[in-house]
């Protein structure tokens, strides 16, 4: 579409004021936070005042909190994140390494509660207010309240401990060195609980929300005019409602999937899934400055991106959305 | 230092139905008992530290990993002098207290061919412990060379009479050699080697992923003959103790040190087949925990106050529910488990409330309408469950004599200042270390002319000049029978003035497979080179 690298170039303008106030506020935040860096380190080792000096200077602390700002905001302008000061490596390189994970995790969850919770959904809603509805919505309503990382241990115990089917967590078999196929079904396999974890959750909001949109739209004009043509009731609920009932459904996915990057800490926590929510929670934790700001960063593009990806999927999606003119300013 | 275990009618009743029990076990379950070479151990780990380098963080974190790979000059031993000799083979003090003699070990090797000198001792003791190390600075401070008249020796000169019992204690803890060729002349802060470990010891540093595992494989030129027994040991990172448990459980990872597996969970996970409990092998590593008073708060300047608010802690309730009987009651500043040096002060471990409320009424700190006398900020160390656990606890028997206290919860970073370096509290929750010597990390929590910022030191405002002018004389004290005697005294003038308030010493508890066999055989186990570990299969 012609109109493409225009609607990319005027979201990342736009977005580089809405980033610089982000960075100058997280960064007040910080230096408002009791304690800095070494302090965490500290609490975990003793020391005294030159031990703690020590790894000030090393790790560039010792200098006031202008300085060390305008000096971040230099490296920031080459495209520098700087170093972490929990894992003495570069940002940037910490970011990638955890990038994919939580993408593919947190990917396929939400593509098992939309492809799960639709059709649940669906099922419900194609005849409301029926037995059947009413037992899913219940389970709808039951997996939307349960606590993910309740209903994680839960699976652990049943699935890893008890049946000995699944691994108890971790990304892939440790040390195994696995390559090409073979990785891929064991990476696989490790996140079967994970995903079912989260997925399950998200599984109860997808239901209600289409169930409760088809229930709408089954009351519409158009849909009394199908009857009258003589359709059956399951090509009217397929065909007609459903897909209109969708269109909700797609903006609350295009939303989740632009919060994607937050990950879930609690369930990377319980599966030790090396995650980007973990690292954006050690960070706070540890008082890492130059990697908090990396995560917010890349994050803040990630979504740019996607959130551009749904509005094209929804103007395909949607014949009426997109055909407006420009409008004139 | 010998061990002490503690045994209770529950470790009596276990072990006497374990008993009874291993005699219906089928003969298969008895396993070999003699160690074969053979296996991977893996065990949870839940932290990552920055410095993977002991001899600048004697952590047990650090330790954790690194003992296997880098070694001190001695380990700890439940057997003879309470040392056994590692990259050192015998040492001896001066009478004047000026010099120690270390006669080194022969045909050792770095784990990159090198081979280990004392040229290697001397570089860590004077660059390393002296200049860098959290406890190395204070213990190593009198250190001005290290003479090495030939390979296999390594003579420390001390500028002031430094005791040998205290360094004897210390070579545990704070004497892991590095090697240096890999640090001298580099910014030994930032040196590569810090992460991608080299040394002397059963392992060599193998592979670290962040977030997932660390990999330690065997070191086939180690000097001790055919070990270490097992082929490779990885610690998988786990964050959550839920799913440590669970791992345990489904035969996923063999062993959990340092109560990953959290105290109520042990009971019902004693009973998951091939599993066992093991609380012995931490004695050298006896955590205290204390209530840390502000004296720069009047009411908590006076002595009676704080008698009454130890009178308030009921110590039984604390050992028996917060800590389920895995710790002791506290009775000074020194745990019972020190042999060397303890001496018994019953009196401290009193639980007398009616005492409590007519101390206080005594200090001029009458109840008012409300019932109240005067409240007081609490700041509850975040890093233990039983810290926060003690918080809610001494909240509630303040209460009951009449001193209200408001919690306020820190994460780490913002504890450490709040208590150490601003000074914003009234009291705190902490939990010292006691490694093997008074002099290591406790007298600096009651002697006075700290500086702002040290943790796990007096930043209480408290000063004593008695208990001063003990602790200088102990440091310096060479005949080691004079040091114990002062080291007495020591106990007794706190135990009057109760600076700060011991209540509980604990330590942990391992829980592992039964395959997982000599553990805990030293009394910092975990914390040990683990070369003499073996799986069974």
């Amino acid at each position: 579409m012609k109109r493409l690298p225009g609607l990319f170039l005027r979201r990342f303008v736009s977005a580089i004021p809405v980033i610089l106030i982000v960075i100058v506020a997280l960064y007040v935040l910080m230096e408002l936070a009791p304690g800095d860096a070494v302090d965490t380190y500290l609490a975990s080792s003793g020391g005294d005042s030159e031990f703690a000096a020590n790894f000030r200077r090393l790790w560039g602390l010792d200098q006031g909190a202008a300085p060390r700002f305008f000096a971040y905001l230099g490296r920031l302008a080459t495209l520098d994140l700087g170093q972490s000061l929990i894992f003495s490596r570069p940002v940037f390189d910490v970011i990638l390494e955890r990038l994919p994970t939580t993408l593919l995790l947190m990917g396929a969850s939400i593509f098992v509660a939309f492809g799960l919770g639709t059709t649940l959904g669906l099922l419900a809603g194609s005849k409301p207010y029926s037995p059947g509805d009413r037992v899913l919505s219940l389970l709808g309503l039951l997996l939307y309240a349960v606590p993910s990382f309740w209903l994680g241990l839960i699976l652990i115990i049943i699935f890893s401990v008890w049946l000995n089917i699944v691994p108890v967590g971790g990304f892939e078999t440790i040390a195994s060195d696995k390559k090409g196929l073979e990785r891929i079904q064991d990476i696989a396999w490790h996140l079967v609980l994970p995903v079912l974890s989260l997925g399950l959750i998200y599984l109860g909001l997808y239901l209600r929300l289409m169930r409760s949109g088809m229930v709408e739209v089954w009351r519409l004009d158009f849909i009394r005019t199908a009857w009258a043509k003589g359709l059956t009731q399951n090509r009217i609920a397929i065909n007609h409602v459903a897909r209109n009932a969708l269109l909700p459904v797609i903006t609350v996915l295009g939303l989740q999937l632009g919060s994607m990057l937050g990950g879930s800490v609690v369930i990377e926590s319980v599966f030790a899934i090396p995650g980007f929510g973990r690292l954006a929670y050690e960070a706070v934790i540890q008082r890492d400055f130059p990697l908090l700001i990396g995560v917010i960063l890349i994050g803040a593009a990630t979504v740019t991106v996607i959130n551009i990806v749904i509005d094209v999927a929804y103007g395909w999606l949607d014949p009426r959305i997109g055909t407006q003119q420009k409008v004139k300013t | 230092m010998a061990m002490h275990p503690s045994f209770s009618r529950r470790t009596f009743f276990r072990s006497g139905l374990s008993l009874i029990g291993s005699a219906t076990l089928p003969r298969f379950a008895f396993g070999n008992d003699a160690p074969h070479r053979g296996g991977t151990l893996i065990v949870a780990a839940d932290t990552e530290p920055r410095n993977l380098n002991p001899a600048i963080v004697a952590s047990n974190g650090v330790f954790y990993v690194a003992s296997k790979v880098i070694e001190p000059l001695a380990e700890a031993s439940y057997q003879g002098d309470g040392l056994s000799p590692r990259l050192a083979t015998s040492w001896v003090g001066s009478k004047d207290g000026l010099s120690i003699a270390f006669s080194l070990r022969e045909g050792v090797t770095w784990h990159d061919g090198k081979p280990f000198t004392s040229a290697d001792v001397a570089f860590s003791a004077l660059e390393i412990w002296k200049k860098f190390q959290n406890l190395g600075r204070e213990v190593f401070e009198n250190l001005e060379a290290v003479e090495t008249p030939d390979q296999k020796t390594a003579i420390f000169h001390f500028s002031k009479p430094t005791p040998f019992q205290l360094i004897k204690n210390a070579l545990p803890a704070l004497t892991s050699v590095v090697p240096r060729h890999k640090y001298e002349g580099t910014d030994i802060l930032a040196n590569p080697a810090n992460q991608k470990l080299i040394g002397t010891g059963p392992f060599r540093f193998a592979e670290y992923r962040p977030g997932e595992f660390y990999k330690l494989e065997r070191n086939p030129s180690y000097w001790e003959k055919d070990r270490p027994y097992l082929d490779a040991i990885i610690y998988r990172i786990l964050p959550d103790k839920g799913a440590v448990a669970a791992a345990l459980e489904a035969g996923e990872i063999h062993l959990a040190a340092f109560s990953e597996v959290p105290l109520a969970d042990l009971e019902r996970i004693s009973k998951a087949p091939g599993i066992f409990i093991k609380s012995q092998g931490y004695e050298g590593l006896t955590y205290q925990l204390t209530v840390e008073i502000n004296h720069r708060r009047k009411e908590l300047s006076d002595a009676r106050v704080r008698r009454a608010i130890s009178l308030a802690i009921d110590r039984k309730f604390v050992v028996d529910t917060i800590f389920l009987t895995y710790a002791q009651a506290s009775t000074g500043p020194i745990p019972k488990l020190d042999k060397q040096f303890y001496v018994a002060n019953k009196k401290m471990a009193d639980f007398n409330p009616t005492e409590a409320n007519a101390l206080l009424d005594e200090a001029g700190y009458p109840r008012g309408a409300n019932g109240i006398r005067f409240g007081v900020k609490l700041l509850p160390a975040p890093w233990f469950e039983e810290t926060r656990q003690f918080g809610d606890y001494l909240r509630q028997s303040l209460k009951a004599v009449g001193i209200e206290a408001e919690i306020v919860s820190y994460d780490p970073a913002g504890h450490q200042k709040a208590v150490y370096t601003d000074h914003n509290f009234d009291l705190a929750i902490g939990s010292p270390v006691y490694r093997n010597d008074p002099a290591i990390s406790t007298t600096i929590l009651y002697q006075s002319g700290i500086p702002t910022g040290v943790p796990f030191s007096n930043q209480y405002g408290y000063r004593n000049a008695a208990v001063d002018s003990i602790i200088s004389k102990a440091a310096v004290a060479v005949d080691g029978d004079e040091r114990i005697k002062l080291y007495q005294e020591f106990q007794q003038l706190v135990a009057e003035d109760q600076p700060i308030i011991n209540v509980a010493e604990f330590s942990f508890v391992t829980v592992a497979r039964i395959s997982v066999r000599n553990l805990a055989n030293n009394p910092r186990w975990a914390t040990s080179h683990w070369a003499d570990t073996w799986l069974d299969k």
